[in-house]
């Protein structure tokens, strides 16, 4: 039983990287930059539902981590050669103006740099509970992005970052966004995840049961933080170009929509959220341009309407799947194979659970 | 049970007091618990029982006084456990329970019982979350034990399920056991029987004594149902508006003219 489940999943492993491949050959820019964007946010869902679906503390600092990520990919790849061009208003300081890395290694160091100012923050943040600490990392997230903006010299400031080795390749954002998948998978099913979990739901008996909480909250918020820096690099590298507006904190909303959706404290809920939310704002730009049938122009049809018909889309899901789409729950192959023999049955048997 | 009283102390409270404000919830407490025995603390509502409880897991720092454990008997040595944190206090051996069930609801039994041998775990994050051999050894080995728990307590047929959806009583229980799975030296249990019926609570009683027996535990418990323990207790600590009015075996207390009074109410002189 066990074996076969690992062969399914080494297929279906198999079957998305040769998806990712064909992206990369097959589909034309647009969409593959749809399918880049579905995976990049994808891991930042992931690194979102540690600290708040699995640990149970709502934060909203995803955006800052992710600005930590990109700057840092921004900073390093440029190549030496154009930076002068880049940093035209205020030369780069000469303490970093020649170091140059890989894209691999600038996207390790922005998740450590993210994780290390998550520690920093997190001795007074995580003392607080529910609403406060929501506020108090949305706050920390715009301080993050504004002490971007200010340190020119480092950043180039409002002006942004430029000429940033594109990184337009979905294997290599498929690999990233596997090996962060497996690492929260097996992160949550360890000992620690379980004391994750007791923390989320009871803080005082967790407490009572011996589990550290200040220590388990921090650990919970770094790897949170490393994984939203190096989406946030994968991001930045993306689109080319850095810029503090990018990191605005309405960005984080889009993260916690993913998880929202998908389901608070499931993995592949927040697989299927991202490509939900991802593919559901491209796709639905067809509302956003005029449409005329019959030669009679259909009102509404304008841009910014595609808004209004995804927040009502959301709001039908949330009306109908309270905990998500996923609720707890993951998909598993023993469940899969359950759906495939009866899926009556099976619907009628999870209902109970709902 | 006379002979409990030469085993060695392992928690003693030294004058504890707890001010809220101007209110003095608990007023120079001074507890003496010896290994092996199950100590009850009764008296009427508010009488400062829980905030007792939560000045010795750690929940309350007392605003005078000092608490001291000695899990290892006379090998050890007094520990002042006054201000550590629970989760401190819970890795050096005092366990708890709590008046209104706090379970881990949206987990499963298994679940439950398995986050209470966190404590234990020597391993850290990284070799966790990798898996490596020695975590993997470490966690085959805190299964094997929540097993064997679980199916002497009778509860492994029910670990697939949610806490939340046990029946009461179980519930309870579940949570004596997931107390127990961190390893205790010393067992506290706040209001165990509270809402059982008769047969629950004798039940209960049978469980905490074999539990006391098997598990070479000290018990020290708050109650409210008399009849568990008048049977089950051995020494008795009777508190009334903060202060101890009166300690000894069930048979002392039973004839005690103050405790009666602070039950029944003092018969007026005409």
């Amino acid at each position: 039983m066990k074996k076969q489940n690992y062969l399914f999943t080494a297929i279906a492993v198999t079957v998305l990287f040769f998806a990712a491949c064909y992206a990369q050959y097959g589909l034309d820019a647009y969409l593959r930059r749809v399918a880049n964007l579905c995976m990049i946010y994808a891991i930042i869902g992931l690194s979102l539902q540690i600290v708040n679906g699995f640990c149970g503390q709502f934060s909203l600092g995803q955006a800052g981590f992710m600005a930590i990520g990109a700057y840092t990919v921004g900073i390093f790849t440029v190549p030496v050669e154009l930076r002068a061009n880049v940093f035209y208003a205020v030369p780069m300081n000469p303490l970093i103006a020649d170091i140059q890395m890989p894209v691999w290694l600038a996207l390790i160091v922005g998740g450590l740099l993210a994780a290390f100012v998550a520690f920093l923050i997190g001795f007074p943040v995580l003392r607080l509970h529910g609403d406060y600490l929501a506020i108090a990392t949305l706050g920390f997230s715009e301080i993050i992005r504004i002490v971007i903006t200010n340190a020119q010299s480092f950043t180039n400031g409002a002006l942004g970052i430029k000429d940033i080795p594109p990184l337009n390749d979905a294997r290599y954002i498929f690999v990233v966004c596997a090996l962060t998948y497996i690492f929260v998978t097996a992160l949550i099913n360890s000992s620690y995840g379980r004391a994750f979990k007791a923390i989320r739901e009871d803080e005082i008996a967790a407490e009572a049961m011996g589990i550290d909480l200040f220590r388990h909250k921090c650990m919970a918020f770094m790897f949170s933080a490393f994984f939203a820096g190096v989406g946030g690099g994968l991001y930045g590298a993306l689109l080319g170009t850095v810029d503090p507006k990018n990191f605005l904190f309405t960005l984080t909303y889009n993260f916690v929509l993913i998880i929202v959706l998908g389901g608070m404290g499931s993995i592949t809920g927040s697989m299927l959220g991202a490509i939900l939310v991802t593919g559901g704002l491209e796709f639905l730009r067809v509302f956003d341009e005029p449409l005329e049938f019959f030669g009679m122009a259909i009102p509404f049809f304008r841009p910014g309407f595609r808004m209004v018909i995804f927040s009502v889309l959301l709001m039908v899901c949330v009306l109908f799947w309270r905990k998500g789409i996923m609720g707890t729950e993951e998909f598993t192959w023993d469940k899969f194979k359950k759906f495939v023999k009866n899926p009556v049955g099976y619907w009628k048997g999870e209902a109970h659970h709902g | 049970m006379a002979d409990k009283y030469a085993n060695p102390i392992i928690l003693k409270t030294n004058n504890i007091t707890m001010r809220f404000g101007g209110v003095v919830a608990v007023s120079n407490l001074n507890l003496e618990i010896h290994q092996g025995e199950i100590v009850a603390l009764i008296g009427p509502n508010g009488a400062g029982k829980t905030t007792a409880f939560n000045m010795i897991t750690g929940v309350y720092t007392p605003t005078e006084g000092n608490i001291y454990f000695n899990p290892e008997g006379y090998r050890g040595h007094n520990m002042v456990i006054t201000g550590k944190k629970p989760s401190e206090i819970a890795k050096l051996g005092i366990a708890r329970t709590f008046q209104n069930i706090r379970l881990f609801k949206d987990l499963s039994v298994y679940e439950n019982v398995m986050i209470a041998k966190h404590l234990r775990l020597e391993s850290d994050v990284f070799s966790a979350a990798l898996h490596l051999h020695w975590y993997n050894a470490e966690q085959r080995k805190a299964e094997k034990q929540v097993e064997k728990l679980l199916k002497e307590v009778g509860l492994w047929d029910l670990r697939d399920e949610k806490a939340s959806s046990l029946p009461y009583g179980e519930q309870r229980r579940l949570e004596i056991v997931r107390a127990m799975a961190t390893e205790p030296v010393l067992l506290i249990l706040d209001e165990p029987a509270a809402g059982m019926n008769p047969k629950e609570t004798e039940e209960l009683t049978q469980f905490i004594r074999q539990i006391r027996d098997k598990y070479n535990l000290t018990v020290f418990l708050i109650e409210h149902h008399m009849d568990l323990v008048m049977s089950i207790a051995e020494k008795i600590y009777v508190l009334d508006f903060g202060e101890e009015i009166a300690r000894g075996t069930p048979q002392e207390i039973q004839n005690n003219k103050r405790v009666i009074e602070a039950y029944l109410g003092v018969e007026e002189n005409a």
